[in-house]
């Protein structure tokens, strides 16, 4: 079986909200001391990719669309036991639309060749989207399914488990197919050893620009045509907590209970 | 050319987040001087019909043995063959699972453009622009759509429901579509989590353990407590990591982003991740025993205690059984 995972490096997301600035220019969050790190969900489509590996064998290959620094996020998918990697280079808009990036995936998987089952993180934590899972399976013309968080295959086909509003849903599917990945208990990322992340130095890291795929890579470049970002702002929010206080705790979790039954019943 | 449709399921029923896209379509239809359809999919009920035809101009039910329960291809093709008939400017649809997974697949196929988790929706010259909060909430991004129809998913709860009109009530027309193809995946077991009727994007208020109960007993406390005043519970992701409550419960950037009225923290620290969550939260309380923890910084209102004294006392306040 023929998997690809598509990652993608973001700004560190665990940046407090007090170092948080906005390059206006840019139209998006500006670097700061950050760090760059591999968006979570696609860590978890990782993962949930490795153990599918471990039990029903396959190729796995790593693909991401992105600045030359995405090489790191594909090298640490390599030292965590991914087979092999690929990386679009991003020299057009530095934050393409959802159809822009579905388009340069669907052409870079399209040159990888056949394919049975490619998974994408739910959405990411810089825009947060959440469609290029969806996109992606239509330039395809194969199926999606969303928020799945375990994957096993039978002689049918493959057994999708995902999370719904109120439980999950069992898909049964026939490869080729799209996945978009969620976390649950049993898909956190696990840790490469040192040893695997020096060796991933090591491993061939297959690289392309977009004039590399057959696709059409001005359009890509230019990454408005499906939306544009028009304006980018710090919202304010409520900052002033009153702490309960009180003579003894009975009196200060009554004068809690008084604060929440006002707001209840003003609903 | 230039209509709304909502796109509504009829297993959601007449809930706070149908009010909310009928609300925002109505209001939208009224600003452009344009029809609002409403396309109601699934078996239909009758309570539901009669209040979206107070409130839409048209109404088309498509209710037929394929489509009897959710499955998302056979959906795809209602909402493609339905939007293809009425050529809609702007389609509306909620933020559950089911519409965040249709969105983007339809607006590819109708050759337009999807954005979601709106929160205010605004008509600028010939564009449609949207909000929605990015950067896990630090920040917000006003968008323009490039390419029609808009596909749009709403955040629960961020939008007012509308008036139902009493007279020139819609007509509810029914369509059968040839939904006969090859589907490639589909739905073989559903399992539903006795986890309360109401969605937890839909929750007025919310109960919500973290980290610091240290384990999955304490939430049977906080269950009861949630049960006096009425409310749904949630949990921050280190909880649901560690398989102390169902992964449903997960508010935050990488679970559910809600809007309650309340929002009653307990134990949880408010790493930026959770606070994502809960970005269109009203008021916020919180009861943690740090209280320099980063929750408090969203607050209203607070209490720097160790919650297994405070969450006792507190449930027999609020429900009236304290001697």
């Amino acid at each position: 079986m023929n998997i690809v995972v598509c990652i993608k490096q973001i700004l560190d997301p665990e940046v407090p909200a007090r170092d948080f600035r906005i390059d206006s220019e840019r139209r998006e969050a500006a670097r700061g001391s950050a760090n760059l790190v591999t968006n979570i969900f696609c860590e978890n489509a990782l993962e949930t990719a490795l153990q599918f590996r471990e039990r029903a064998g396959g190729r796995i290959t790593v693909l991401s669309f992105g600045s030359e620094s995405a090489e790191d996020s594909l090298r640490k998918a390599l030292a965590m036991k991914a087979d092999a990697a690929a990386l679009v280079i991003n020299d057009g808009h530095p934050h393409p639309d959802p159809f822009a990036v579905a388009r340069a995936l669907a052409a870079a998987i399209r040159k990888i060749g056949d394919f049975d089952l490619i998974l994408v993180g739910r959405e990411s934590g810089d825009w947060g989207a959440g469609q290029t899972g969806a996109l992606l399976a239509e330039e395809l013309g194969v199926p999606c399914v969303n928020f799945v968080d375990h994957i096993d295959s039978d002689s049918d086909g493959l057994r999708l488990k995902r999370q719904t509003d109120a439980g999950w849903e069992i898909f049964a599917a026939k490869p080729p197919v799209v996945v978009t990945i969620t976390n649950d208990e049993h898909n956190v990322p696990r840790v490469p050893k040192t040893r695997d992340v020096m060796m991933s130095y090591r491993q061939t890291l297959t690289k392309w620009t977009l004039d590399d795929l057959d696709t059409d890579a001005a359009s890509i470049r230019a990454a408005n045509s499906y939306y544009e970002i028009v304006d980018l702002l710090i919202p304010v929010k409520e900052t002033q907590c009153e702490f309960i206080e009180g003579d003894s705790l009975e009196s200060r979790v009554e004068n809690l209970a008084r604060r929440i039954q006002e707001v209840t019943d003003a609903l | 050319m230039s209509d709304i449709l909502a796109i509504l399921f009829a297993s959601a029923g007449f809930d706070g987040a149908t009010q909310g896209i009928l609300g925002e379509g109505r209001r939208l239809a009224d600003t452009l001087s344009c029809k609002l359809h409403a396309l109601i999919i699934g078996p239909q009920n009758e309570p539901m019909n009669s209040s979206v035809a107070a409130i839409a101009d048209r109404v088309i039910a498509v209710d037929q043995s394929e489509i009897s329960e959710y499955d998302t291809e056979p959906y795809l093709c209602v909402l493609v063959a339905v939007c293809k008939q009425l050529s809609p400017r702007v389609a509306l649809l909620a933020n559950d699972t089911y519409s965040q997974e249709l969105a983007p697949r339809l607006a590819h196929r109708l050759g337009g453009s999807a954005v979601g988790d709106v929160t205010e929706l605004k008509s600028h010259l010939d564009a449609l622009r949207v909000t929605r909060s990015v950067y896990g909430g630090k920040a917000a991004a006003i968008i323009e759509l490039k390419r029609y129809p808009a596909v749009v998913w709403l955040r629960a709860r961020a939008f007012a429901p509308a008036e139902m009109r009493t007279e020139r009530v819609a007509q509810i027309e029914k369509f059968t579509l040839d939904l006969s193809g090859d589907f490639r995946a589909c739905i073989i077991e559903r399992k539903r989590e006795a986890s309360g009727a109401t969605r937890l994007e839909d929750a007025q208020v919310i109960v919500s353990g973290g980290r610091g109960l240290g384990g999955p007993e304490p939430f049977e406390e906080l269950r009861q407590l949630a049960d006096a005043i009425g409310a749904q519970m949630g949990a921050s992701r280190a909880a649901c990591d560690a398989g102390w409550v169902p992964p449903s419960w997960q508010v935050g950037q990488t679970g559910k982003k809600v809007a309650p009225g309340l929002y009653i923290a307990v134990a949880i620290s408010g790493a930026s991740q959770h606070l994502a969550g809960i970005s269109d939260a009203k008021v916020v309380a919180a009861i943690n025993i740090d209280p320099d923890a980063p929750i408090f910084k969203r607050c209203r209102f607070g209490i720097v205690e160790d919650y297994r004294k405070v969450v006792p006392l507190l449930r027999e306040t609020l429900s009236g059984t304290k001697k």
